[in-house]
């Protein structure tokens, strides 16, 4: 998989997520009981499609300020590790 | 054959079913054993995408998910998906991206497979493992108690009327069910069973196993329910026409702007969670975690939307003063009058409680193992099997406490208030692990003190709210209109920044033994890589 991952990526993408938190705080549904689809509250149905736009905005994550580095980092010291003893706590 | 059997025990023989298949399910794992320590605390780091996801999932829904979430959209309405839900999925998507995949990184570098082990060289202080160790321990047993308390109470009306002489009840819907006290016992006896055996890779297989399961029959049981009631428009309108449920359907009234605001510390908690950091480590790789980060918003909501709508409609089905606990049970056992379907339903709730208790059994063991036993006598002092049964000693004496808990506790406490305080305590050490890994500056003594505080805040208002509650007492305790966390975080938050700059900085090793310090050019805007 390749990623496009860029500090410009990186900064629009936290950007986004602060943006969705601060859209969580959907007052304007407060006290509204209308039901969405015949029979979903309309603030639950908000929410539910908060979440689905939560998922699409950390597959750009993934896509766009993934840590690429990190997995190099973690493996590079496994060769200078002790072999680990044999059997169950 | 099946007609032989009376139907109202079919229920609970399709859940002993399950729960002899998960047993199986143990004995089998424990054969791919590498005999390894690392292969039993952390599957030899080898898990894939899929098991990563559906591990870390079936392991962060609970008892609290289902029985909590249905209870509490019961009495509070549709307000409670927004309060949990649609939180966690945006904050513990972050907090794999941001912290799991960085401890997975030092796990795997450094061969760690508990927090306390991290954080004692993280912040360079035996002491801190030794402080912290308890703390975690004490934490984990109120979500221990979750999963239990949910366990029991689910049972009993799932049951109702397999053995109406030898458990009989005042109210009908219960007369007959296997009661709290041993249906409880008899899922701690089961998820014990296949963590004994089958260690975390029994725990691994069994949560993906039982989140396919939850996930099925919680589908299976919202089709049906709603199907009972008259469909979905049918089911909702009777709540829209009840006075006393309609205001479910919105959130005024229900849940003020602030605690609204503030419940969005809860979700942080996963940052802590010694048994999901445990699981993080059993990844084969950091590329592992992206279908985690993504999917994991969208199977909350497959999971709690069905749930809270249940609770709603149960509002205007049960009306009002039926046990909050018991609310997901009694529509099940009322309105799904297959008995062999309510089995399969009563299988998939046990599912998404014992997904998680096994991997906290796991996780307490593992500690006590590595942060107490092996930290204080050394790895040569006992044999395997002497460290195997230790391990397996501490787990049994705190799923003892646990279980003696849950009977104080079944009629009081609320599932999902219950839940909030443990994910609170969690939530508030969170400054510390967020701080470990992105800020060099802070020091042992900062990370003691917030350590220290939080535990005495989150203590005395714990205290306060849950063990000094009496019965039908329903309302959460509030703090100028706040959650709880809200004040337990900013005193953590708080002590650790004022006492790390105030105290000497770690060491240059240290800080480079845990940051990438070299410098590593930065791809300009655009530019693939690998």
């Amino acid at each position: 998989m390749k990623s496009k991952n860029s500090r410009l990526g990186r900064k629009l993408v936290w950007t986004a997520v602060i943006l969705l938190a601060i859209l969580h705080h959907d007052f304007w549904f407060w006290d509204d009981r209308r039901l969405v689809l015949g029979f979903m509250p309309i603030g639950l149905f908000y929410h539910a499609m908060f979440s689905i736009v939560a998922a699409c905005l950390w597959a750009l994550a993934v896509k766009f300020a993934w840590p690429v580095r990190l997995e190099e980092w973690a493996s590079e010291f496994e060769e200078k590790k002790p072999p680990q003893k044999g059997g169950r706590p | 054959m099946i007609a032989a059997i009376d139907a109202a025990q079919m229920p609970l023989l399709v859940i002993v079913g399950y729960l002899g298949l998960l047993l199986v399910l143990g004995v089998w794992s424990s054969r791919f054993s590498r005999g390894t320590s690392a292969d039993y605390f952390v599957v030899s780091r080898s898990i894939g995408p899929f098991l990563l996801l559906m591990s870390i999932f079936g392991t962060t829904m609970t008892g609290f998910a289902l029985v909590g979430s249905t209870g509490k959209a019961y009495t509070s309405g549709i307000g409670v998906y927004g309060l949990m839900a649609s939180w966690s999925g945006l904050i513990h998507s972050a907090v794999f991206f941001l912290i799991g995949i960085k401890l997975w990184a030092v796990g795997k570098r450094y061969g760690y497979v508990t927090q306390c082990e991290y954080f004692r060289e993280r912040f360079e202080s035996p002491s801190l493992g030794y402080l912290l160790f308890p703390i975690l321990v004490l934490l984990v047993i109120p979500y221990l108690l979750v999963g239990v308390i949910a366990a029991g109470k689910f049972l009993q009306p799932t049951t109702a009327g397999a053995f109406p002489e030898l458990f009989p009840h005042a109210v009908k819907a219960l007369s007959g069910g296997i009661p709290p006290w041993l249906g409880s016992l008899a899922i701690c006896l089961v998820v014990l069973f296949y963590v004994f055996f089958g260690g975390m890779r029994g725990a691994v297989w069994a949560n993906a196993f039982q989140t396919i399961i939850f996930m099925g029959t919680g589908i299976i049981a919202f089709w049906m329910i709603s199907t009972k009631l008259g469909g979905l428009a049918e089911a909702s309108r009777i709540v829209a026409e009840s006075q006393t449920a309609a205001p479910r359907l919105a959130r005024e009234g229900s849940i003020g702007h602030l605690q609204f605001l503030s419940y969005c510390f809860i979700p942080l908690s996963v940052g802590m969670f010694p048994h999901l950091f445990q699981h993080w480590l059993t990844a084969r790789s950091a590329k592992s975690f992206r279908l985690t980060v993504i999917a994991h918003p969208v199977f909350i909501m497959i999971v709690w939307v069905p749930c809270i709508l249940i609770g709603i409609w149960a509002a205007g089905n049960l009306g009002p003063g039926a046990n909050a606990n018991a609310v997901l049970g009694r529509m099940v056992g009322q309105l799904v009058h297959s008995p062999i379907l309510t089995g399969l339903v009563g299988a998939g709730v046990l599912a998404a409680i014992m997904s998680s208790l096994d991997s906290q059994f796991m996780c307490i063991g593992t500690m006590f193992t590595n942060d107490i036993v092996i930290r204080r006598f050394g790895n040569d002092r006992f044999s395997d099997k002497q460290k195997i049964l230790m391990a397996r000693g501490f787990i049994l004496l705190i799923v003892a406490i646990t279980y003696a808990l849950s009977i104080y506790l079944k009629d009081t406490a609320h599932v999902f208030d219950l839940g909030v305080w443990c994910f609170s305590g969690f939530a508030s050490l969170f400054p510390i692990a967020f701080a470990a890994v992105y800020w060099k500056r802070t020091t042992r003594a900062g990370a003691i003190s917030s350590l220290v505080v939080t535990t005495l805040v989150w203590s005395a208002l714990f205290y306060r709210d849950i063990l000094l509650k009496k019965p039908g007492m329903d309302d959460e305790l509030l703090i100028g209109g706040m959650m709880p966390v809200a004040f337990i975080f900013g005193a953590s938050v708080l002590t650790l920044v004022v006492v790390s700059l105030l105290t000497q900085p770690p060491s240059t090793k240290t800080i480079e033994k845990f940051f990438d310090t070299h410098p590593h050019p930065e791809p300009a805007d655009g530019v693939a890589t690998k």
